[in-house]
């Protein structure tokens, strides 16, 4: 495949009435009763049950008869020519059915490779060469995992090694190429722009304060408390493959098993069961999945594959790697006027991302934020070196992220340089309410939002302007008190079809609901809740459109034999897509539904209105079918002429994705002899537009949060120069306990989506995005009357400690 | 390799095994026992997901061999509901204490042992008490009020029942 071209981007305009001024409310609207429990109701969780009593059915749960087992043999080195693998020793143990390796896949139909989701191919297994450290190289079959973990040592694979290019900028010297296999011998392997250039050098030649950060955002592991994993299991005689995998998008991932195997889309089942946590991890497809399904197929048994959390670690489920260097400029009213951003995106040794296919960098473009400006221009360039490949999520909308920290940090560096408070200055540079929709410089538009009211919230809730005065006194004391505030804007709910889709599939997706005569019901959606609770919030969403008990809806997601095709979870899209396609689908059986009402009450369907749970007589409500005895009609005495059954399938393409914001306050204190970060107090004020659990979206928020405060303070995936991964373990890559987290401090606002079915917008990855820049903020705070402007997160006790015995606070 | 019988209490009944002497008790529970509650989540004894009791103190069964826990009692989760929820079960559900639900079995046998030592944890006593297992979905603190919930339940038995 050759290099992807050169990608500029465009935004198709966006159908009118898609976006509005609307109103901002901190009330839950509730508009059903309890026993129904629509939307706003804070339901507990329909999936608990299994779940805290050990009954929960996990990938790695799945035990089939005969079943064997597979592990793999991975790389010791980041970059090398594979002189020889001789597995005789390994194949004469007992228990060792099978080891197969890249020849063995070439032979099967050029399996060795595969496609990526970015239209790029990866490596399956290596015939010549290595990439990266820990990649794949063979892998074993046998009747016990211990076995095969026993003849993976037994297998001697010969190298000759290479030098590793660990650093994007190192690499494009050109001078070590990564991919030889493609046509021109050059890691770059794309360049990228959004914005106007022209107008954006003409701004910041006309601004009377540029100022200008480089930033290292470093590469982040996932680590979903689950690993990734597979059990295949090929039938030879109905040549029936189903696949238990962990998998985000079970429906995209058949349709790519399909085409790169070879094997007819309806003889392969995806079964995503219950998933242990995702966060883009499990949105790409693996090799160690394609190795287990082609284990599968040669043994004609199945074949289970889990990764322990050591190869997991230092394989896959890798994100963010961007060298960052934004410039901001401003009027000589401390007004933003331009943004001027080059970004260097380290690939790894493919450009495995999970993008939409014409967004090589994913949303980053959104980087303007939360901030009305004239002009901005961003460049970023993808670059392979020898790592694994990158670019999942990490909870967040694709590279979102990204763009949040760099403007939220550029933010506060103007706001010091033209000598403002930066909530001053924030407030004085939002997007005004009365500016939705909002047109972005590089594009978006924006569907609505009130910045200011949720700034002012926060503000309010933690006493900013008392904290202020603490610190100053605090300062006057020698104490290191910070206070970072960050003012996001997401952009979630991919998307459009016309714009988005992941290898030509669009991004649109499904709900199909069937009401039972006796008025309970089962839906299927085209999602796959890794924790998200879809069993609960998908009920309530019918629940309000139709008035059946949530209690009395069976929700499905994860089985492609009956589910509806759907594009999966990530990028907080469930609730923008498939929550819609739910409500828009119980919209089609409320109409059906109306028809029979007026069939029974022999009434025009005219003369009908909806309370609730029932279609009535207008001025005449005593005169009702309730949705129970409409179900039941609908099998029993349905109109001539009209089909039985009560059912209804929705694919739903939004017009426009969701704007979700918020503004976070941090309080940190400085331990000024050890260099530790204590956060005090966070306060995050959210807008997701209309909820449809409260409690579910606390919990979404806090989790994210506390995934913010992960790559904030703790966590990096490091490579030393020869590409080896010095953080391959959890003593290593350090995820927060419950003793590092705070006890965060939740407010809201809600400005609903003037184009959602039910005004909502995503979620569960906001606080993900937002609280990183706030807590970078405070420590940049804290140190601020010592020079210092920037400091590259993760914010460790070490990097501060230099710091201040660099500025002679400690020694 | 060597081969060991072994027997042991799970659960209140007991059980015999026929056991490598290298098998990790976590297989053990998962594979030979088919109770798959207990989760395995890393290889470095980090992550608290493979938590069960060994003689009613909390352990993590991917570090001990099952030939170990030869003559000892373990609990897992799938013992934990008895004739009805149990007050952490209840907790959990009631304040959202779980997400996708892979920790949450290591969680309730860690909180387990912590209300058997200290029936009335301050907020900071449950923090270090899970501080042994690690969660990703929720933040932790929904768990530390479930377990807060459960404790004021145990302590006062009468309060008004969860409905489920």
């Amino acid at each position: 495949m050759t290099q992807l071209e050169d990608r500029f981007e465009h935004h198709s305009p966006t159908p009118e009435g898609s976006s509005a001024q609307v109103e901002t409310t901190d009330k839950v609207r509730i508009t059903t009763p309890e026993n129904i429990c629509g939307m706003g109701h804070r339901m507990k969780r329909k999936e608990d049950p299994r779940f805290i009593q050990g009954k929960g059915n996990y990938v790695d749960d799945v035990k089939l008869p005969g079943m064997l087992y597979m592990d793999i043999v991975r790389s010791p080195y980041a970059h090398a020519k594979i002189i020889s693998i001789d597995d005789s020793e390994a194949l004469a143990m007992e228990g060792v059915v099978a080891v197969i390796k890249g020849q063995d896949l070439e032979a099967a139909g050029n399996l060795h490779w595969m496609p990526t989701l970015m239209s790029d191919t990866q490596m399956v297994l290596p015939i010549d060469k290595v990439i990266y450290y820990a990649q794949e190289v063979c892998v074993v079959i046998a009747t016990d995992r211990y076995i095969a973990a026993d003849a993976i040592e037994k297998i001697h694979v010969e190298y000759e090694p290479l030098p590793a290019v660990v650093d994007p900028r190192e690499a494009l010297k050109d001078e070590v190429i990564v991919r030889e296999d493609k046509e021109k011998p050059t890691n770059h392997i794309w360049h990228w722009e959004a914005g106007d250039k022209e107008a954006t050098d003409k701004v910041f030649a006309e601004a009377s304060h540029v100022v200008k950060v480089q930033i290292y955002l470093p590469r982040l592991h996932v680590s979903s408390i689950e690993t990734c994993g597979m059990v295949a299991n090929y039938n030879k005689v109905t040549e029936h493959m189903q696949m238990y995998m962990t998998s985000q998008a079970p429906h995209a991932h058949r349709t790519v098993f399909s085409m790169v195997s070879g094997l007819p889309e309806h003889k392969v089942q995806i079964i995503s069961p219950d998933i242990g946590g995702g966060f883009g991890g499990k949105v790409p497809i693996y090799p160690g999945y394609v190795c287990c399904a082609v284990a599968s197929l040669v043994t004609g048994k199945p074949v289970k594959w889990i990764e322990d959390r050591s190869e997991n670690l230092q394989a896959d489920s890798f994100a963010r790697d961007y060298h960052i260097e934004a410039e901001m400029a401003a009027d000589d009213n401390g007004k933003i006027t331009g943004l001027r951003v080059n970004t260097i995106s380290d690939c790894g040794a493919a450009d495995a991302a999970a993008n939409p296919s014409k967004f090589p960098a994913g949303l980053y473009s959104i980087c303007t934020g939360s901030y009305d400006m004239k002009a901005a221009h961003v460049v970023v360039d993808g670059v392979y070196t020898t790592k694994p490949p990158g670019g999942v999520a990490y909870r967040c909308s694709f590279r979102v992220t990204e763009a949040v920290h760099m403007i939220e940090r550029l933010t506060d560096i103007m706001a010091a340089e033209v000598g403002e408070d930066p909530a001053d200055f924030r407030l004085k540079n939002f997007i005004r309410p009365d500016q939705f929709p909002y047109k972005s410089p590089t594009g978006w538009e924006y569907d609505s939002g009130n910045y200011e009211a949720a700034l002012k919230k926060a503000m309010e809730m933690i006493d900013y302007r008392a904290l202020r005065e603490e610190q100053a006194a605090k300062r006057e004391r020698g104490e290191l008190m910070g206070i970072g505030i960050s003012s996001f804007t997401e952009v979630v709910g991919a998307g459009p079809s016309k714009d988005y889709d992941i290898l030509g599939i669009k991004m649109f997706d499904s709900a199909e609901i069937r009401i039972h005569p006796t008025g309970k019901a089962i839906a299927r959606f085209g999602t796959k809740s890794q924790g998200q609770g879809h069993e609960t919030t998908y009920a309530q969403i019918i629940a309000e459109e139709l008035g059946l008990p949530a209690a009395d809806i069976q929700i499905e997601e994860g089985d492609t034999d009956t589910a509806p095709y759907g594009l999966g979870t990530y990028a907080s899209r469930s609730t923008p897509t498939a929550g819609a396609a739910g409500a828009m689908a119980a919209r089609k059986i409320k109409a059906k539904a109306r028809k029979i009402a007026a069939h029974l009450l022999e009434v025009g369907e005219e003369d009908l209105e909806w309370n609730v749970d029932k279609w009535q007589v207008k001025g005449s409500p005593d005169q009702a079918k309730t949705i129970q005895e409409i179900a039941f009609a609908a099998y029993t005495n349905h109109p001539q002429g009209m089909e039985a059954g009560l059912e209804a399938t929705d694919y739903y393409d939004p017009p426009n994705l969701t704007f979700p914001f918020g503004s976070y306050i941090c309080v940190v204190d400085i331990d000024t002899g050890t260099g530790e970060v204590h956060v005090r107090r966070f306060v995050a004020v959210d807008d997701c537009g209309n909820i449809i659990n409260p409690m579910i979206v606390e919990g979404q928020i806090e989790g994210g949060l506390t995934m913010g405060l992960a790559p904030a303070l703790f966590e990096e995936i490091v490579y030393d120069e020869n590409g080896q991964n010095l953080t391959g373990t959890f003593a290593d890559y350090l995820l927060p306990t419950a003793v590092e987290s705070p006890k965060w401090e939740l407010g809201k606002t809600i400005t609903p989506s003037p184009h959602h079915p039910l005004g909502a917008k995503g979620v569960g990855e906001s606080p993900t995005v937002g609280a990183p820049p706030a807590i970078a903020n405070a420590v940049v705070d804290a140190l601020s009357h010592l020079g210092v402007k920037h400091i590259d997160i993760p914010i460790t006790p070490d990097k501060v400690w230099k710091l201040l015995r660099d500025n002679g606070v400690t020694d | 390799m060597s081969h060991h019988s072994i027997t042991l209490n799970v659960n209140g009944e007991e059980v015999t095994g026929e056991v490598e002497s290298r098998m990790l008790l976590v297989h053990f529970i998962r594979e030979n026992l088919d109770l798959t509650g207990t989760h395995i989540g890393c290889d470095t004894t980090s992550c608290g997901a493979c938590t069960v009791l060994l003689n009613g103190r909390a352990i993590k069964s991917c570090t001990l061999f099952a030939v170990q826990a030869n003559d000892k009692s373990i609990e897992t989760i799938e013992s934990v509901a008895n004739g009805g929820l149990h007050p952490l079960q209840e907790g959990f559900w009631e304040k959202h204490g779980l997400q996708c639900g892979f920790c949450t079995p290591g969680m309730i046998m860690s909180a387990k042992q912590l209300l058997a030592d200290n029936p009335n944890p301050t907020e900071e006593e449950i923090r270090w008490g899970i501080s042994g297992n690690l969660c990703r979905c929720t933040g932790y603190t929904k768990i530390v009020e479930a377990i807060e919930y459960a404790a004021d339940k145990i302590s006062n038995p009468t309060s008004e029942e969860v409905s489920s």
